[in-house]
C-alpha cells in the first residue's frame, strides 16, 4: 500500500522533472539553434533572462527522483544504473557541462568565452535530454532486469533511440512555449512569433515521433504496447493528445498562460500514460512495485518526510514561479554591484 | 565472512579507478561545500549590517557576494548531482541493499536542497525589485535550510561509520528498518556538529582570506576593513567552539569505532600507557618511522588518564582493518587537520586579544599574512578530516556489513578509467573557468570602484541598493544594433550576447 503511494510519487516527480527540467533543456535546445552570433542574438537574451532564476530548481527535480529511487525502491535503483550505466553516465557528463556552461556564461564578458560556454550549454542540452530518454527506453523495452549485467550497448535498441529522440521534441516543443509567454512578458513582440512558430514545428515533430513510438514500442515493447492501448494507460494517452489538440489553439490565438498549462499538459499525460502503462511493473515484467519496495518502515518515513516537504517546499517553490511570473525577480546588473548610484560616472547608460 | 576473505584476495580490478573517481569528484566538490553551507549566513549577517546602520558599504559587499554565491551554487549543484549519480553508477551495491536504510537522510537532504535553491533563486534575484525588508527576510531561512541539507548528508555518512537501526535475515539482507535509530547513529551528533562548524569556520577564513589579500596589497579602505572583519569576526568565533567538538569527537571514535582510532594515532597493538606520534610511518609489521613521539600522550587524550586502554589495529583480523598504508595516510590526514585547528585556533585568539585590547583590527602584516593563508589552510583541513574519516573506516562502506569491494560496480574497469579521465578534465575546466570568472568579476569591481573613487559626486550614504532607480533593462532588448560594445560600463550584464 505504502509502497504504490511512493510508486506514485516516484511517478509525479519524474513527471515534474520531465516539465520543469525539460523546459530548461528546451531553452537550450533553441539557444543551439538560433544561428550565429548576430543572428541568435535575441532568442539567445531571451533564454537567458527567462531561465536564471529557476533553472537551479528546475533541475532540483531530479536529485528528488533519484533519492526517492534509492530509498524507496533500492533494487530498482541498482539495476537501472548497472543496466543502463552508459547512457547515465553521459547524461550526467551531459548535465554537467550543461550547468557549468550557463552559470558561466551569465558572468563571462568576452565574446569568445561566451561563445565557448554558450556552446556547451546548448550541445549538452540535447544530449542529456536524448540519454535519459534511452534509459527510460531501455526500461519500457523489458531489457532491463534484476541481474542485467552492465553492457555498453544495451540502450542501443529501437525503443531507446526512439524515446531518446521523443526527449528532446518534448524538451524543445515545452521550450518554445514557455519562451513564448516569455517573450510576451519581456515585451518582444517579434520573439513571440519567432518562438510560436516552433512551438508548432516541434509540437508536429513530436506528434510524428509518437507515431513512430506507436509502431516501435508494438514491436519491441509488447507490456508497455498493452499497456498504453487499454485502460489508464489509454486515458492519458487521450488526454495527451486532446491537450496537444488544445495547444494548438492556443498557440494560434494570442498568447496567454494557458498555453503553459495546455503544454505541461501534454507531456505529464504523456508520462502518466507510460507509468500507468507499466503497472504493476517498476522494470516491466521483470520487478513489481511489491517485489522493489524498500523497508516498510523506511517507506512510512519517506511518505512523512515528503508530506512535510511539500508543506515547506510548495509555498517556497510557489512564490518562486510567482515572483518570477510577475517579474520581480531581476538579476543584479553591472551597475548595482559598483557601489554606486546609477547616475555617478558616466551619466544615463545606453543599456539602462 | 568466509566471501569477504575470498573478495579481498582478489579485489575486483573496478575497484581501484571506482574509487578515485568517487574520491576526485567528492574531493572537488567539498571545495564547494562551505561556501554552501555557510556562505549565505554570512551574507546575511552582512546584509543585516548593511540595512539595519543604513551602510552602503555593507550592502554592496553582500550584493557583490550574492553575485559569487551565484556562480557558486549552480557549480555545487553539478557536482552535486555528479555525486548521486555515482552512488549508482560506481556503488549500486551499496544502495541496493542498504538504500531503504540510510536513504531517508538524503531524503530530507533533497528537500532541504530543493527549499534551499528556491530560496536562493529568491535572494539572489530580488536585491532589486523587492522591498529591502521582504528582501531580507525571504533570504533569512537560506542558513537553516543550509543546516537541514547537512543534517540529511551527515546522517547517511555517520550510518555508514556506525550503522544500527536494522537486524539481518538469514541472506544477510537488512530487515526490520527502524529508521529513527538508522538517522541518528552514535557518530551523528558529533560528526554533524563538527561539520556545521567546519563549514562556518571555512567559508568564514576563506572570505577574510580574500580581504587580508588586499589588505597586504595597500587596499585598506573602509570595503576592504569591512569585507575582512565580518566573515573573520564570524570564524575566529567558531574556531575555539570547533577545537572542543574536534577534541570530542575524537573521543567519540575511540569509544564507537575503535580500529578507526587505532588508525588514526597509528597504534598497534591494544595496550594502556600508549605514545602519540605526530606524524610518522606506519609499516606492514606494526613497526613506526619517522615522526615525533610523545609518550602516553595518546592514552591521556583518549581518556584522561595513562592507564587508559587504547585498542590497536591487530585487535581485528588483517582483512578488517584498514592497511598499513591506509592507516599511514589516515594518520598524516588526521595530524595535518589538528595542526591547522591548532593554529587557527591561535590566529583567532590573536584578533580576539587586539579587538578585546584596543578596539580595532590587528595592524601587523604578519597576521594579514596568516588570514590571508587560513582560508586555503581551513580547506586543506576539511579535506583532511574527509580523508581521515573515509581512509580510516577501509576496507568498509558500511561498518562491519559491507566491504567497498562488495558495492563496486561491475561496469569493466578501463571504462571506468576513462571516464575518470573524462571526469578530471571536466572538472579542470569547470574549476578553472570558476577561477577565472572570480578573478575577472574582482578586477571588474575594482576598476569600478576606482572610477566611483575619481568620480564621486554625492555622499556615499544616499547610494544605497534600494529605492528608485533606472527603469529595468527589459523593455530594452538590444535589437539588433545595440549600444556600442565598447562602452561597457554602464552596460548591464545580461543583455550582451
Amino acid at each position: 500500500m505504502t509502497a504504490d503511494l511512493i510508486a506514485v510519487v516516484l511517478l509525479l516527480a519524474v513527471t515534474a522533472y520531465a516539465c520543469a527540467g525539460g523546459t530548461d533543456y528546451g531553452a537550450g535546445f533553441w539557444d543551439l539553434t538560433a544561428g550565429g552570433t548576430e543572428r541568435g542574438r535575441r532568442p539567445r537574451w531571451l533564454i537567458d533572462h527567462a531561465m536564471a532564476p529557476v533553472w537551479e530548481v528546475n533541475n532540483v527535480w531530479l536529485i528528488f527522483v533519484l533519492v526517492m529511487m534509492w530509498t524507496g525502491f533500492p533494487v530498482l535503483f541498482q539495476t537501472v544504473f548497472s543496466a543502463m550505466w552508459l547512457p547515465l553516465a553521459l547524461a550526467v557528463v551531459g548535465m554537467v557541462l550543461r550547468g557549468a556552461g550557463f552559470a558561466l556564461r551569465k558572468p563571462s564578458r568576452q565574446l569568445a568565452g561566451r561563445r565557448l560556454y554558450g556552446a556547451l550549454f546548448a550541445v549538452a542540452s540535447l544530449v542529456t535530454p536524448f540519454f535519459l530518454g534511452a534509459a527510460v527506453g531501455g526500461i519500457a523495452s523489458e531489457r532491463v532486469a534484476p541481474g542485467t549485467e552492465a553492457s555498453a550497448d544495451i540502450w542501443t535498441s529501437p525503443t531507446s533511440l526512439v524515446f531518446g529522440l521523443v526527449a528532446v521534441a518534448t524538451t524543445a516543443f515545452l521550450g518554445s512555449v514557455f519562451l513564448t509567454g516569455d517573450a510576451r512578458r519581456f515585451d518582444a513582440p517579434d520573439l513571440v512569433d519567432y518562438f510560436r512558430r516552433r512551438a508548432l514545428c516541434s509540437l508536429a515533430v513530436l506528434t510524428v515521433l509518437a507515431v513512430v513510438t506507436g509502431f516501435v514500442t508494438h514491436e519491441d515493447a509488447p507490456y508497455v504496447w498493452r499497456g498504453l492501448t487499454h485502460g489508464l494507460g489509454l486515458f492519458f494517452v487521450v488526454l495527451a493528445g486532446a491537450a496537444a489538440l488544445v495547444t494548438v489553439f492556443m498557440l494560434l490565438r494570442p498568447p496567454s498562460t494557458w498555453m503553459r498549462v495546455t503544454a505541461i499538459g501534454v507531456v505529464a499525460s504523456a508520462v502518466i500514460a507510460w507509468g500507468m502503462a507499466q503497472r504493476p511493473y517498476l522494470l516491466p515484467t521483470s520487478l513489481t512495485v511489491a517485489d522493489a519496495a524498500g523497508s516498510p518502515a523506511t517507506l512510512t518515513w519517506l511518505a512523512i518526510v515528503t508530506l512535510v516537504a511539500l508543506v515547506l517546499v510548495m509555498p517556497a517553490v510557489a512564490l518562486l514561479y510567482w515572483l518570477d511570473a510577475r517579474g520581480e525577480l531581476e538579476e543584479l546588473t553591472d551597475a548595482e554591484l559598483r557601489g554606486g548610484s546609477s547616475t555617478t560616472g558616466d551619466g544615463p547608460s545606453p543599456g539602462l | 565472512m568466509s566471501t569477504s576473505l575470498h573478495l579481498l584476495a582478489d579485489a575486483p580490478a573496478q575497484l581501484l579507478p571506482a574509487r578515485e573517481l568517487m574520491a576526485f569528484t567528492l574531493a572537488s566538490h567539498i571545495i564547494l561545500v562551505p561556501l554552501g553551507v555557510a556562505f549565505p549566513f554570512i551574507t546575511l549577517v552582512m546584509h543585516y549590517r548593511g540595512l539595519r546602520r543604513k551602510d552602503a558599504t555593507a550592502l554592496l559587499l553582500a550584493r557583490r557576494w550574492s553575485a559569487v554565491m551565484a556562480v557558486q551554487f549552480a557549480l555545487g549543484i553539478v557536482t552535486g548531482t555528479v555525486l548521486s549519480f555515482e552512488f549508482g553508477l560506481l556503488w549500486p551495491g551499496l544502495m541496493g541493499r542498504w538504500g531503504d536504510v540510510f536513504g531517508i537522510g538524503f531524503g530530507v537532504e533533497a528537500w532541504a536542497f530543493f527549499l534551499e535553491a528556491v530560496l536562493i533563486a529568491i535572494y539572489l534575484y530580488g536585491w532589486r525589485r523587492l522591498k529591502p525588508r521582504t528582501h531580507f527576510l525571504l533570504g533569512l531561512p537560506l542558513p537553516f535550510a543550509a543546516l537541514l541539507g547537512a543534517f540529511g548528508i551527515l546522517a547517511a555518512n555517520s550510518w555508514m561509520n556506525t550503522p544500527q537501526g536494522f537486524s539481518l535475515d538469514s541472506g544477510g539482507n537488512p530487515v526490520d528498518v527502524n529508521v529513527w535509530k538508522a538517522i541518528f547513529t552514535p557518530m551523528f551528533g558529533p560528526q554533524y556538529w563538527h561539520f556545521v562548524v567546519a563549514m562556518v569556520l571555512t567559508a568564514g577564513f576563506v572570505v577574510a582570506g580574500v580581504y587580508a589579500t588586499g589588505w597586504l596589497r595597500g587596499r585598506r579602505d573602509r570595503y576592504h576593513r569591512l569585507g575582512f572583519a565580518v566573515p573573520f569576526t564570524i570564524a575566529a568565533v567558531a574556531t575555539p567552539v570547533q577545537f572542543v567538538l574536534g577534541d570530542s569527537i575524537a573521543r567519540s571514535v575511540f569509544h564507537k569505532q575503535p580500529v578507526k582510532f587505532a588508525a588514526l594515532e597509528i597504534v598497534w597493538q591494544t595496550d594502556t600507557r600508549v605514545p602519540e606520534y605526530l606524524f610518522g610511518r606506519l609499516h606492514e609489521d606494526g613497526t613506526v618511522s619517522g615522526g615525533i613521539k610523545i609518550p602516553l600522550l595518546d592514552s591521556v587524550l583518549a581518556g584522561f588518564s595513562p592507564d587508559t586502554k587504547v585498542v590497536g589495529l591487530t585487535s581485528v583480523p588483517a582483512d578488517q582493518r584498514p592497511t598499513a598504508t591506509q592507516a599511514t595516510i589516515a594518520h598524516w590526514a588526521f595530524d595535518i587537520m589538528v595542526l591547522i585547528g591548532s593554529v587557527l585556533v591561535l590566529l583567532a585568539l590573536w584578533y580576539g586579544f587586539v579587538w578585546l585590547r584596543h578596539r580595532r583590527l590587528p595592524a601587523s602584516a604578519w597576521f594579514y599574512r596568516s588570514a590571508a593563508c587560513a582560508g586555503v589552510a581551513s580547506v586543506v583541513a576539511v579535506e583532511c578530516g574527509w580523508i581521515a574519516t573515509e581512509v580510516g573506516r577501509q576496507p568498509w562502506i558500511v561498518y562491519q556489513n559491507m566491504r567497498v569491494a562488495e558495492a563496486v560496480t561491475s561496469t569493466r574497469s578501463t571504462t571506468l578509467w576513462i571516464m575518470l579521465a573524462v571526469v578530471m578534465v571536466v572538472y579542470v575546466f569547470l574549476f578553472g573557468s570558476f577561477l577565472v570568472i572570480l578573478l575577472k568579476m574582482r578586477t571588474r569591481w575594482r576598476l569600478t570602484d576606482l572610477q566611483q573613487a575619481s568620480a564621486d559626486t554625492g555622499p556615499p550614504e544616499e547610494d544605497l541598493p534600494y529605492g528608485p532607480r533606472a527603469p529595468v533593462p527589459v523593455g530594452d532588448v538590444p535589437a539588433g544594433d545595440g549600444p556600442p560594445a565598447g562602452d561597457g560600463a554602464g552596460q548591464s550584464g545580461g543583455d550582451r550576447p
